[in-house]
């Protein structure tokens, strides 16, 4: 929704970068600025600068997050429009004010956007991915449902360590130190799903819900996995995930590789190229495919 | 150990590095007796492939014995000889137990890699870029060979390496190629390409009945290579392939085409061949796809196409419109060469066919890179180089 208000906003620019650059005389004409010399340059210069955030608003996956540069350029040409209608009288100041009034609209529905946005970003980061393990539902649920198994498939965990009543103690590796926490787990249906979460007040905030169903044709399993984590939980996980190269939803993808090879084939199937198994930082610098020797 | 290494574009050389080392529990390392330099190792020297890198580790076709195998792998032992598929499978996947084995779900690290250019990602394949594993190739002394319970065949007589050797890939790849063609009595089956997988893609169809196999290039030594099979051939920069396959069906087309060349192909016209070469110099496509457009073009109405040469990522001007409004179906694939090995051994074991009649060239394998040589610039007839360790 924002990205697609974004998206029209960048309609805009492009529509207003055009006819600055086409008809720059036109255009100073309209705000009552044809009279000052090098009006026609400044125009110019605007509308490339439009251009450019119709570009960046029109060519991205994520527009909103630039509606912030055309709220600098809406600064700017209010700060223009407004010295101009200062300095002049009569239609000429007219028309000044009319295009200062348009400006400050525009300025407006761009902060609005940039508004919904922001709060689009303080909203948890949610994580899904699935994958089907050609295995019967009960043992892969019994797998995961051991929660010290998971970082044999999860790299980033050091360890997690039960506690009883179904609380559990993780730790991973960090970019400085070790992160902590103590997860509880809140739903669990026997071969069906498992729902955690991290208990609150005690480090990274996070929750995780995986659930198991029978692969089409009883074929194996589908696992299904969504990860929130939360405010302060985001920016550490994605601050984490940064470090380690990997993006949160990439991490969780070549989690999900690992623990079918282990269910499948019995362990994390490595390669000379990516010693490590699937890891989304190893796959920019690979290892080259000979043997590791002394290094491995 | 010694081994072929990619050192850049157009550049392969002998380099010592470090013994393979067991990284997971079903590996088994073998020692090299025979490996062999593929059409398909072209592309990786000559670029075409995406993410190969400087000190990878070339060959996907090779034999020899096993010398040591991980607490994993039960069904060998040390001393057997063994022919190693190229794909790697795990075996337990749901493509494996389809018997899809290039499209095995666990045996790509890189999967992610792979998924980014082609959607999902097939299986690892040894020395075949990072895309595909990351796994060091044939070309050595030594490889770590993974899943060795499951692709490793045992040769348990005395059949000479030459002769089993090529059940790591173009035997089966040439039979793949002609069982997609979905052979009836009396047809006729044309393929592009004769080079030593089309050569074997020839013998194959005769082999699953087909009436005539048509065999199209422009080496006169490699056509005359097909034409020992009983194929016909056709030059291509003599005739025009399309108009001569017409003359030759009666005006229908042949039944089956199947592509042996793949992305690198030639066109007779130099303007043609430009366009493509062009583009492809300017990575605006990754192919250069004029055995494929024209197998399709010369297809009869309804046929098959069956495409075994290699393609790495885009192709240009694709006679879709063909393939739709004739009704053609295409089939195409990295051969499940693990499905193929036990029938296609007791074929050469039964004497119905010798696959080493492809082979040109026999050199030690520190000689590779003159192999290479030979074998891209088609000089001293070169048709197929067994290296030797």
């Amino acid at each position: 929704m924002t990205d697609r208000f974004a998206r029209a906003l960048g309609w805009t620019s492009l529509a207003l970068g055009t006819a600055q650059l086409a008809a720059p005389r036109a255009v100073t004409r309209l705000c009552g600025v044809d009279d000052a010399p090098g009006a026609k340059t400044i125009t110019r210069l605007v509308g490339g600068r439009e251009l450019l955030h119709g570009a960046l608003l029109l060519g991205g996956k994520t527009p909103a997050q630039w509606t912030w540069t055309r709220m600098a350029g809406d600064a700017m040409d209010l700060g223009l429009l407004g010295k101009a209608a200062a300095a002049r009288t009569g239609f000429r100041r007219r028309r000044a004010l009319f295009a200062f009034g348009a400006v400050a609209g525009i300025a407006a529905l761009d902060a609005t956007c940039a508004g919904l946005r922001t709060r689009k970003a303080r909203s948890p980061l949610q994580v899904r991915a699935s994958i089907t393990i050609n295995k019967p539902r009960a043992e892969v649920y019994r797998f995961w449902r051991d929660l010290e198994n998971l970082p044999t498939f999860m790299t980033h965990l050091e360890s997690v360590r039960t506690l009883g009543g179904g609380r559990s103690r993780w730790r991973a590796k960090g970019p400085v130190v070790d992160l902590e926490w103590e997860a509880e787990i809140i739903d669990e249906r026997a071969g069906d799903l498992i729902a955690w979460r991290s208990v609150p007040g005690r480090g990274v905030r996070n929750a995780g819900l995986v659930s198991f169903t029978d692969g089409p044709a009883g074929r194996g399993t589908v696992v299904d996995v969504s990860l929130e984590y939360g405010m302060r939980g985001r920016k550490l996980a994605a601050a984490v995930a940064r470090m380690l190269g990997e993006h949160p939803e990439q991490q969780v993808r070549d989690d999900l590789r690992r623990f079918k090879q282990v269910m499948e084939t019995g362990e994390v199937v490595r390669s000379e190229g990516s010693p490590e198994g699937h890891r989304a930082l190893r796959q920019l610098h690979q290892h080259p495919a000979q043997p590791i020797g002394a290094r491995a | 150990m010694k081994a072929i290494v990619w050192t850049g574009r157009n550049s392969v050389e002998v380099q010592n590095v470090p013994d393979p080392a067991m990284l997971n529990a079903r590996d088994a390392i073998v020692r090299v007796t025979s490996t062999a330099i593929c059409g398909s190792d072209l592309h990786l020297v000559d670029g075409y492939i995406p993410t190969v890198k400087k000190g990878d580790i070339l060959g996907h076709e090779f034999m020899g014995e096993v010398v040591e195998v991980g607490p994993g792998v039960r069904n060998l032992r040390p001393g057997d000889r063994v022919v190693v598929p190229f794909p790697i499978a795990c075996g337990a996947c749901f493509a494996c137990e389809a018997e899809l084995y290039s499209l095995c779900e666990n045996s790509n690290p890189n999967a992610g890699m792979a998924e980014k250019l082609m959607g999902h990602s097939p299986a690892g394949i040894f020395g075949y870029s990072h895309m595909l594993g990351g796994y060091p190739g044939g070309q050595a002394e030594y490889v770590r060979v993974p899943f060795a319970d499951v692709g490793p065949i045992k040769i348990e007589d005395d059949l000479p390496d030459d002769k089993v050797l090529f059940l790591s890939d173009i035997f089966p790849t040439g039979f793949m190629g002609a069982e997609m063609c979905d052979i009836k009595p009396g047809q006729t089956i044309a393929i592009w390409g004769a080079g030593p997988v089309g050569q074997l893609a020839a013998a194959s169809a005769f082999l699953l009945g087909a009436d005539r196999v048509i065999v199209i290039d422009r080496f006169p030594y490699r056509l005359k290579r097909a034409q020992r099979t009983g194929a016909e051939v056709l030059d291509y920069e003599e005739v025009n392939v399309l108009d001569a396959l017409r003359d030759m069906t009666g005006g229908r087309g042949p039944d089956a085409c199947i592509d042996a060349v793949g992305m690198e192909a030639h066109h007779p016209t130099p303007a043609m061949y430009a366009y493509d070469r062009g583009k492809q110099a300017a990575r605006l496509e990754t192919e250069r796809p004029y055995a494929l457009r024209e197998a399709i073009m010369a297809c009869r109405n309804g046929g098959v196409v069956s495409v075994i040469g290699v393609y790495g990522g885009f192709i240009d001007k694709f006679p879709m419109g063909t393939v739709m409004n004739r009704s053609l179906t295409l089939r195409a694939g990295q051969c499940h060469v693990q499905r193929y090995m036990r029938p296609l051994l007791d074929r050469i074991r039964a004497g119905e066919i010798d696959p080493s009649f492809v082979i040109s060239h026999r050199m030690p394998l520190s000689e590779a890179p003159r192999g290479f040589e030979l074998f891209k610039n088609k000089q001293d007839d070169c048709n197929k180089v067994v290296l030797m360790t």
